[in-house]
């Protein structure tokens, strides 16, 4: 029996732009396209424009018992890859091996019905996941029990508050037992306390000398979790190594990438129905900065557009310093509930009145979602820097090797007899 | 009626690994790979998806499952006012309700089956881009799942023949294999459909048209003795005129259909089918990037 758990040969995936952006087309303009190419053919040929390389020649090789991150910026090719493997789409050249039972988790809650009672939909998403019926049967009680939704399992999921949907799903696929479990960012969404015991039972089935293929923004999560990290840039392999090194790469290499400022105005991704547009830093007085004094406010001023209306949409910051640490996790859903999206441009600021950061350059990440999946994430969508300041108001410089810093009060409480 | 939980089978020790499966992913590029046995391995999922559209199907409505009854009854007193009463359109000599109701029974299979196999795949498109499972699944659902319809109403048709006194005849026998045949032409026809929705979503504006225009194509509201004699022959290669002929064969005892043209359009049926499955497996390929 051979170690190898997946084999990656030269995989490859093109799309052609053309055909994405025409998705919901119809048969005129399929005829007007017709023509218009007939024309077009006098002048110059925009046949290599219209094709675009998601994933170009991309090798690797992952033992069993591995637990791989896939890092890389929005387009990197990172979710191409992750069809391709689940075979939802298929490379265009180059091939991919799979050795043993897989399960793919792209998103949590895949066919959910809202008609549909919590009992029912465990078994209706069991299926879905490749979960054998029996093998449901076994597991139900045990599922329920971690979703903890007991009291309301034969209540129509469309009754269930965001957070029980979240937790409901991602028990069902928490209790997928496969030999290789590849997994999107699902774990961006839902509350701390399930996250973590997600990321817990991820972790167990690494352990258990099974294999893991893992997406994330979550630096943290993935130098916790991973064993091996492979940085993905314009849908090639630019790194792969030790998680510790290729996040510390990655992050360093945003520095030379936007600064203060991050826009984005058509989506990443032709597909995408919603997209951060615009990250702005703003200091107290409304101007942008990317450099700060200890304690000084802070307003993160976050556009995003939808190409429907929702009103179940979140928006998390996340604050990872520059040794890769996340340090601070603002969120919309915890600090000021769901926020009904329009259909076109949105904008929300959040203040952070006196952040006790320590010196150090820090990476802003930037979540969209809506109650139940990750719609867009942006890495080091501001990089700013925090310069040493009179935080305590002591005339003492705070130690720039902390974390975090901790305005205290002090109180003697016996009597001084100096 | 509700709708039973899915069967409990008792819990099985979990079977010893055998050898490791290996997938391989590439481009394929083969015509004739259908994935038999692929799709044989995730027939619980079959299962579940019909249980799911036959469950959702009537859950939000206040009759629930009384409207499978409602809906072919509605049909055929209508269909009794206007072309019975008023028009005098001959029946080939039964009451003409129970002779419209045996014709309604399989078209309303038939026609709610094509829709539904029509819409499958972009109805789905949350299930296609997100996991794998072998696509032929989801339109093998949509025509499963309106047999329980069809069970439904085929309880108020037994009732109309116990009051009508229709003694039903040896022929009876045959019904099941009328039923294969409009299963098979909803499929054969939907798979086309369902494939090329996904990329012209016109489709989805053409099948009510499709539909009503097919009725009329269909001895569902007249008899086939009332068709000129010399339209016969190309009348009868609709392969619904077959079966709901058989249909009225099978339950009335009315003239059987030919049986010589119904081979012939069997036979174009298969490779309708057969066609409609290449080209579904070759399409499927691009579902996940066009839904």
């Amino acid at each position: 029996m051979s170690d190898l758990a997946i084999k990656v040969d030269h995989l490859s995936k093109q799309y052609q732009i053309g055909l994405k952006a025409a998705q919901h087309d119809t048969l005129r303009d399929h005829l007007v396209s017709g023509f218009s190419s007939m024309f077009r053919k006098n002048g110059k040929s925009g046949e290599r424009q219209d094709q675009f390389w998601a994933l170009k020649d991309v090798s690797f090789d992952v033992n069993r018992g591995e637990a791989i991150g896939l890092i890389g910026r929005n387009g990197a090719g990172k979710s191409t890859f992750l069809k391709i493997l689940s075979r939802i789409t298929e490379p265009t050249s180059g091939f991919a091996e799979i050795h043993g039972r897989v399960a793919s988790l792209l998103e949590v809650g895949t066919g959910f019905h809202g008609e549909l009672t919590g009992r029912e939909n465990i078994y209706l998403n069991g299926a879905i996941l490749g979960m054998k019926h029996a093998e449901i049967n076994r597991k139900f009680d045990e599922i329920v029990a971690f979703s903890e939704v007991e009291k309301f399992i034969d209540t129509p999921v469309k009754r269930y508050s965001s957070g029980m949907y979240v937790r409901l799903a991602f028990a069902v696929a928490a209790h997928l037992e496969p030999e290789i479990l590849i997994v999107d960012e699902v774990l961006a969404v839902g509350d701390y306390e399930f996250q973590k015991k997600c990321l817990g039972k991820m972790d167990n089935v690494a352990k258990t000398g099974r294999t893991v293929l893992y997406v994330s923004h979550s630096m943290e999560s993935i130098t916790r979790l991973c064993t091996r990290v492979i940085l993905l840039e314009n849908g090639q392999i630019s790194r792969d190594g030790d998680p510790n090194e290729v996040v510390q790469d990655y992050l360093g290499r945003g520095l030379t990438g936007t600064v203060g400022l991050y826009s984005q105005t058509v989506p990443p991704n032709p597909k995408q129905d919603a997209w951060i547009s615009r990250v702005e830093l703003l200091d107290d007085a409304g101007a942008n900065r990317e450099s700060f004094v200890t304690g000084e406010p802070m307003r993160f001023r976050i556009s995003f557009e939808l190409t429907y209306p929702s009103s179940y949409v979140e928006v998390g910051l996340a604050l990872t310093n520059q040794k890769g640490i996340e340090i601070a996790a603002p969120n919309s859903r915890q600090q000021y509930g769901l926020i009904r999206g329009n259909k076109g441009t949105n904008t929300v600021e959040c203040r952070w009145d006196g952040p006790p950061l320590t010196t150090k350059r820090y990476h802003l990440r930037v979540d969209l979602g809506d109650y139940h999946r990750n719609m867009d994430s942006v890495e080091n969508a501001v990089i700013f820097q925090v310069e040493a300041a009179d935080y305590f108001g002591t005339g003492k410089l705070p130690n720039p090797n902390l974390a975090v810093l901790s305005k205290c009060s002090w109180q003697r409480l016996d009597e001084d007899r100096a | 009626m509700a709708i039973a939980e899915p069967r409990i089978p008792r819990a099985e020790p979990e079977p010893l690994p055998e050898a490791i499966p290996v997938i391989r992913i590439e481009h394929t590029s083969g015509w004739l790979k259908l994935g038999l046995r692929d799709l044989w391995e995730h027939r619980e999922l079959l299962y579940f998806l019909v249980w799911r559209d036959v469950k959702v199907r009537y859950k939000q409505t206040v009759l629930g499952a009384a409207w499978a009854i409602l809906q072919p009854v509605m049909s055929m007193v209508i269909f009794t006012v206007i072309f019975s009463i008023i028009a005098k359109m001959p029946s080939d000599g039964f009451p003409y309700p129970i002779f419209s109701f045996a014709a309604l029974l399989p078209w309303t299979y038939f026609s709610g089956a094509l829709g539904r196999v029509t819409s499958s795949v972009v109805g789905n498109a949350q299930l296609v881009s997100k996991v794998y499972f072998p696509r032929l699944i989801i339109p093998l659902a949509g025509v499963v799942s309106g047999l329980v319809d069809f069970a439904i109403s085929f309880v108020v048709l037994i009732a109309m023949m116990i009051y009508y006194r229709i003694q039903p005849t040896w022929a009876i026998v045959t019904l099941p294999l009328f039923l294969i045949l409009a299963t098979a032409t909803a499929l054969g026809i939907g798979l086309w459909l369902a494939a090329l929705n996904t990329r012209y979503r016109d489709v989805g504006y053409i099948i009510p048209f499709l539909i009503q225009f097919w009725m009329y194509a269909c001895p569902v509201i007249y008899a086939v003795s009332a068709v000129p004699e010399r339209w016969r022959l190309l009348y009868s290669l609709n392969p619904m005129v077959g079966v709901i002929e058989g249909f009225r064969w099978a339950l009335l005892g009315n003239a059987h259909p030919n049986f010589s043209v119904m081979a012939v359009s069997s036979i174009i049926l298969l490779v309708l089918l057969f066609g409609g499955l290449v080209y579904f497996k070759r399409m499927e390929r691009t579902f996940a990037d066009l839904v």
